[in-house]
């Protein structure tokens, strides 16, 4: 009854016609509940020297000790970190960086020496890093075929129009197609230990880098276990590709659409500044530790053009803890906040035992 | 569609008759049967079925015509060419982030929508097509209403509700009266009697009925209720005998026959032209200040928007002039992209950016406000503090859209009779030719001070004395349109049994009547019933006396009086007249004026509502040449009104003072306790009333409006008597002003206690001379300001005499104040509806005045003492609660859409989204919605004990914020 009537004026105030013999009386009383009377248990913080300053020390008490827990575990982390994009006259890559060109043939080689003054426990992730690379650009993070990624056999022949101008070459399709795909990292890092003069090779290791969901739903290969080569027949390789997809790797789980180093590359970075995994090195043994400290040397196939956009290229070695990687940020943010906190309960404290007795009864002033 | 037709129709017809006589009228054939050859010609107009329709759609329409309606609201539209940008330039979120939301708003709207139409048009369906019962060729058969044409004659069955609107005929009675409740129409649910036409009341039965020769002639269809214009003629041998047709003689559709066992009418008003149907239309929304601010929010955030846009795109071109950056080799354009002119290429990176950020245009937000208006003004129904045990009612809401406005109150108008006080009358004494009857049995035991033993002459006065005092008492008992209920099972009403004096019920439109009747009946003259035009009198000696009831000058509030015209049994005329002592004493050529008036005076100084009555003994000549004059004006067509006005003019003079009465309308409960707290509150409380002002006053002192220590000042005829206007008021402003001098500031608050605070008291016919237009421009300009003025610092206003229309005057002359005030109206009749709905909230009292009140108001409430809770709680509550929905509201969307805006500055200016679709989508319309209106329905944050207790927590909403 209540409702009609306010949908009466809702609709304009329309005619709402009772028909014959429409007064019928309703039960007026109002049914007397605790919810309908506005009358539910409530209950208003009333900020008082009794509970503001407990308050703040407890804050004080339990973000302090939080903070210098995750600052210690993330300064544990060991983290080692080269620039080798060859900016400089020094550096070894600088010939490579300068003589880039997309049609030389013959890789360009350099080789960085570093010197490692921890040793590395436990397992450490290599990554390598890029400067002002926008893969968050919109034009650049559209321009992909997921259902081409995911195995389609008609998204294979006819990419997606999102993927232009990376979609055809020579009328044929490319595939993978797109700006991401064409535009993968494609330097080649390679990490050896020098103990005595020799030079020991660091296994490492390529897969397990990509997340799970990427490389088992995702990203698949067209074709039903089919040889990779026939299935992409009558397709291009991206542009700018030195070898077609189905040779990215000779292990045939880590192939085509699955290598997992294309899985990295495809998904793409929130921030101009990123580093992505590149391989694991493993621990093997419980006595000698992953990465004993050293003389190391890195060797990079230099494929990868930075220079034109004033970018940088990074090789990152780091371990891991139960926080994730390097970051100090959490830890000091606590410790800041804790702080904060118990300056002002210290603050608060004396204030109110100097002048809280004036007016107590001043809370709830009328 | 129906309806545009037929005023179309009704336009063409109106010019195509040509007749200047028949502009506003129409003729109609009882039973569709010609008129006799020789009489005027005719020209047959056309008329629309009885087909009401209430729905807004039909099945073919609903879509355009609802998606046209919903894209109207700004909101709506906005969205909708967001949506359509995003469909048609390459846009960062797909059209679906904002589809959605709106294609739900809009469904869920249109299901509403569509669902409400469907009921109308099922109750549409069941209406029109409901059995009629038709007399056709002296037979009575059964139709569907819809089929019913003007012209018809039906036939009504008890309890049954008329199809439309209709003439009596002829009813089942042998007086041709019927009695009608029209409960759904209007929520009176006290029978009414009507009429049947003189010349046919005879016909009753379905032959004689279609035997019926004649022609009615009315005017077109409008929506007042209560007037009606028209004339009958009727062909007996040819010869048309004319009568006047009144609203006594019209059944509205949607009233309900009652206690007649059948009637025959003739159709007039068919369909959407009934007056039922004319009167549904829509009144003026009201529309709050929060919506307003609202509005002015969403501008603000339009210019966010769009300076957003603009630096973004600025910055992306001046980022972009590098072409390193522009197109690197890892990100190339198309070729087609490169094509594309430079200026479209900046105008659609605009409209991407409108579109990447048009998320801080809350979507859901009208949504939101809606829900939480609707939902909460079901706590305001369901307070069970705001019902009444006694009447059963609990408080109404209309308009859900003010919930809010009725914590920001700063002037309440009130009517006093009916609102303050109870509005049940309570026959004190009365007093013939200076002597004072009081009944036996005194209520209350309210001894009046200045009463006792004055005038309690209770010696038997001499024989003339005697008889004059038995004049008195009848002309009581007969001057009056008192109704009496002989059955026990009434419906709705149990007004005797409350008394639980009388066993029969009286029943009236004016509860003073029922008094006067009542008082009488203690004093020893019962009325007993009207039969066949004979008034029935029980008298001191259980005589049954008999009067012919010859004529009724029915009360209006511009004579304030009525009378009756009757012959005794001895045969001799009659006119008794009853009303106000103002429009009584000037035609009173006999009588002992003085004493009455001195006692009159007494008794509207202790509050009493006092009435006079006299009379004038006529002789049978005079008779004749009054009803001829009376039947002359009632049978005009055009001004009769006015005529009619002018023939109870001639009639109503040299009067016979007989005496006066007092009836006392008690306060009602807490009225004075409500007053004090909405003072405390810093309201300012205005009374407006059509009373005398020393009964006004008195009712101010006793409701607390006035203290005793407040300094009236009085702006009234009998002092711009004495000066002029504008002495007056200079007068007046000098004083308060002396007084208020530097405090103006404090006393605004209302708390100041101690300096004595002002009451103006000022009259209608003072209150029209300020704000009449300019006679002399320098001055009247100014009387409006200071008259405002002085009103401003006087903390009580009283204004008496008031006409209807002068209480909506007063309401706009402070709404449309320097401060743009909120005000708010309550009162309970139909005279305070042009003030309820001029205010911003109109405030009904379920009252006994009719429901008319009610039906206009905003909010409805049992009893004036519910305002405080209304206003002190509930409006304060809806207040902090929408303010805190609307604020979070647009916090919410800055929040979300700010660091959008910084994320551009990291990904080259290329409205890449930071969100997900998916969060983008439900971020608006479920996560952040949802959780505040739980909020804005529950919060409470003062105890409502305290808010009652403490009524300047009202005013403290005000100095905290959203100004």
């Amino acid at each position: 009854m209540m409702a009609s009537s306010y949908n009466a004026k809702d609709e304009d105030g329309h005619i709402s016609v009772s028909g014959p013999g429409g007064g019928a009386l309703r039960s007026k009383k109002p049914e007397n509940t605790a919810f309908k009377q506005q009358r539910l248990p409530a209950w208003q913080p009333i900020l008082t020297a009794g509970t503001v300053l407990p308050a703040f020390f407890i804050i004080g008490l339990i973000f302090i000790p939080i903070g210098i827990g995750l600052y210690v575990t993330s300064n544990n982390i060991k983290e080692f970190e080269i620039d080798y994009t060859g900016v400089d006259m020094s550096s070894p890559c600088f010939n490579c960086s300068q003589n880039f060109s997309w049609n030389s043939t013959r890789p360009c080689t350099c080789t960085i020496p570093f010197y490692l003054e921890q040793s590395y426990e436990n397992n450490v992730f290599m990554y390598y890093g890029l400067s002002n690379f926008y893969q968050n650009h919109r034009r650049y993070v559209k321009s992909r075929d997921d259902s081409q990624l995911n195995g389609d056999v008609n998204s294979l022949q006819y990419p997606s129009k999102e993927c232009e101008p990376y979609a055809y070459h020579d009328n044929k399709p490319i595939a993978p197609c797109g700006a991401i795909a064409n535009s993968m990292f494609n330097d080649t890092l390679e990490l050896f230990y020098h103990p005595n003069g020799t030079k020991v090779p660091v296994p490492l290791t390529a897969t397990g880098i990509a997340w799970w969901a990427d490389k088992h739903v995702k990203f698949r290969n067209p074709g039903e276990n089919q040889n990779l080569t026939a299935v992409f027949q009558g397709t291009s390789k991206p542009v700018n590709w030195r070898r077609p997809v189905y040779e990215l790797d000779y292990d045939p789980l880590n192939n085509g659409f699955i290598n997992e180093d294309f899985i990295v590359w495809m998904r793409t970075a929130a921030l101009p500044t990123f580093r992505k995994l590149y391989r694991i090195i493993n621990k093997k043994d419980n006595m000698v530790p992953t990465l004993q400290r050293g003389n190391y040397t890195l060797e990079v196939v230099y494929n990868f053009p930075v220079r034109s956009f004033e970018g940088r290229k990074r090789m990152i070695l780091s371990t891991i803890s139960w926080m994730g990687g390097k970051n100090p940020f959490l830890g000091i943010a606590y410790i800041t906040v804790g702080s904060v906190c118990f300056f002002l309960g210290v603050v608060l404290l004396l204030i109110h035992h100097k002048y809280g007795n004036r007016n107590n009864s001043a809370d709830i002033s009328n | 569609m129906g309806m545009d037709l037929s005023t179309l129709r009704t336009l063409i017809s109106r010019y195509c008759v040509g007749e200047e006589n028949w502009v506003d009228s129409r003729t109609i054939y009882i039973g569709h049967k010609e008129p006799p050859p020789g009489t005027e010609a005719f020209i047959q107009q056309r008329f629309p079925d009885n087909r009401i329709v209430s729905s807004k759609y039909t099945f073919w329409n609903f879509i355009p015509k609802n998606m046209f309606e919903q894209f109207r609201r700004v909101a709506n539209f906005y969205f909708l060419i967001i949506f359509l940008v995003q469909l048609i330039i390459d846009t960062p979120t797909s059209p679906i982030t904002s589809g959605l939301p709106l294609i739900f708003v809009i469904t869920v709207t249109a299901i509403k929508q569509g669902y409400e139409d469907w009921l109308r048009h099922k109750a549409d369906n069941a209406v029109n097509q409901c059995p009629v019962q038709v007399v056709e060729h002296g037979k009575v058969i059964c139709k569907q209403s819809h089929k019913l044409r003007v012209g018809d004659v039906v036939l009504v069955k008890e309890d049954e509700s008329f199809p439309c609107d209709l003439i009596l005929l002829s009813s089942s009675r042998d007086d041709g009266t019927c009695y009608v409740t029209t409960a759904s129409l209007d929520g009176e649910s006290s029978h009414k009697t009507y009429y049947a036409v003189q010349d046919t009341k005879a016909y009753t039965t379905e032959k004689e009925v279609d035997s019926i020769h004649g022609t009615i002639e009315c005017e077109q269809p409008q929506p007042d209720l209560y007037k009606f214009v028209g004339r009958i003629n009727i062909y007996m041998d040819n010869e048309p005998v004319a009568r006047p047709l009144g609203s006594e003689n019209l059944l509205l559709r949607g009233a309900t026959l009652k206690n007649t066992e059948y009637i025959y009418a003739a159709v007039i008003y068919t369909g959407m032209e009934t007056k039922m149907a004319l009167n549904y239309q829509s009144k003026s929304q009201k529309r709050s200040a929060v919506e307003k601010s609202m509005n002015a929010y969403l501008v603000v955030y339009l210019c966010i928007l769009i300076s957003k846009a603009l630096i973004n795109t600025l910055l992306k071109y001046v980022w972009q002039a590098d072409p390193n950056r522009d197109e690197p080799w890892y990100n190339q354009r198309t070729e087609a992209e490169r094509q594309r002119h430079i200026v479209i290429r900046a105008f659609t990176d605009f409209l991407a950016f409108m579109v990447l950020f048009n998320y801080i245009i809350p979507v859901s937000m009208y949504v939101t406000v809606e829900m939480q208006k609707f939902l909460g003004s079901y706590f305001i129904m369901w307070d069970d503090e705001m019902m009444d045990e006694e009447l059963g009612e609990r408080a109404m809401v209309n308009t859900s859209d003010l919930n809010e406005e009725l914590g920001q109150v700063e002037y309440v108008f009130t009517d006093k009779t009916g609102t303050l006080t109870e509005n049940n009358m309570e026959f004190i004494e009365c007093c013939v030719d200076g002597h004072v009857y009081v009944p036996n049995v005194i209520c209350n035991g309210q001894v009046m001070p200045g009463a006792a033993g004055m005038d309690m002459i209770d010696t038997s006065p001499g024989p003339e004395a005697k008889e004059r005092e038995e004049l008195f008492f009848r002309a009581l008992c007969l001057c009056h349109t008192v109704q009496v209920k002989e059955e026990e099972t009434v419906d709705g009403i149990k007004h005797g049994i409350h008394q639980g004096k009388s066993s029969s019920l009286y029943i009236s439109s004016s509860p003073d009547e029922v008094a006067l009747v009542e008082g009488m009946k203690r004093l020893g003259f019962t009325y007993l019933r009207l039969k066949d035009s004979h008034m029935e009198i029980l008298n001191r000696e259980d005589e049954i006396e008999k009067f012919e009831l010859l004529e009724v000058l029915t009360f209006d509030s511009v004579r304030r009086r009525m009378s009756v015209i009757v012959r005794s049994g001895s045969g001799e005329f009659y006119l008794f007249c009853k009303g106000a002592d103002s429009s009584i004493f000037p035609r009173c050529v006999a009588g002992k004026v003085d004493q009455v008036r001195s006692r009159v005076e007494h008794n509207a100084v202790e509050g009493l509502r006092t009435l006079c009555v006299a009379y004038k003994p006529l002789i049978p000549e005079q008779y004749q040449e009054l009803c001829h004059l009376l039947n002359g004006a009632k049978l005009a067509l055009q001004d009769r009104d006015k005529r009619l006005a002018e023939a109870y003019d001639l009639i109503e003079k040299d009067l016979i003072l007989l005496g006066a009465t007092a009836v006392e309308d008690r306060l009602q409960e807490k009225a004075a306790d409500t007053i004090e707290s909405l003072h405390k509150a810093g309201m300012k409380v205005w009374v407006l009333t059509g009373d005398k002002m020393e009964t006004a006053s008195a009712t101010c002192y006793a409701s607390k409006l006035f203290h005793r220590n407040t300094q009236i000042l009085e702006l009234t005829t009998k002092r711009t008597e004495e000066q002029s206007l504008h002495d007056v008021l200079f007068d007046l402003s000098r004083t308060i002003l002396r007084q208020h001098g530097g405090m103006t500031r404090d006393s605004f608050s209302g708390l100041s206690g101690d300096c004595t605070d002002y009451g103006l008291i000022i009259d209608g016919a003072t209150l029209s001379a300020v704000l009449r237009p300019s006679q002399e421009d320098s001055n009247s300009g100014n009387y409006k300001e200071i008259f405002l003025e002085i009103c401003r610092n006087c903390s009580a206003v009283l204004c008496c005499r008031m006409a209807p229309l002068q209480k909506a005057q007063i309401v706009k002359l402070i709404k449309a104040s320097k401060e743009n005030p909120i005000t708010l109206a309550i009162g309970d009749g139909a005279n305070d509806v042009s003030m309820i709905l001029e205010a911003h909230v109109g405030i009904g009292i379920m009252g006994k005045e009719g429901r008319q009140a009610t039906r206009n108001s905003d909010y409805a409430i049992p009893k004036f003492k519910h305002l405080k809770k209304l206003l002190l709680v509930h409006g304060h509550y809806y207040y902090i609660r929408i303010s805190e929905l609307v604020q979070y509201f647009f916090y919410k969307n800055v929040c979300f859409i700010f660091p959008q805006f910084l994320y551009q500055f990291f990904c080259g200016f290329s409205q890449q989204p930071l969100y997900d679709t998916a969060y983008l989508t439900l971020y608006n319309i479920s996560f952040t919605s949802l959780p505040i209106l739980l909020y804005s329905l529950m919060e409470q944050h003062i105890n409502m004990e305290i808010l009652k207790k403490d009524p300047s927590l009202y005013r403290l909403v005000f100095l905290a914020w959203y100004d």
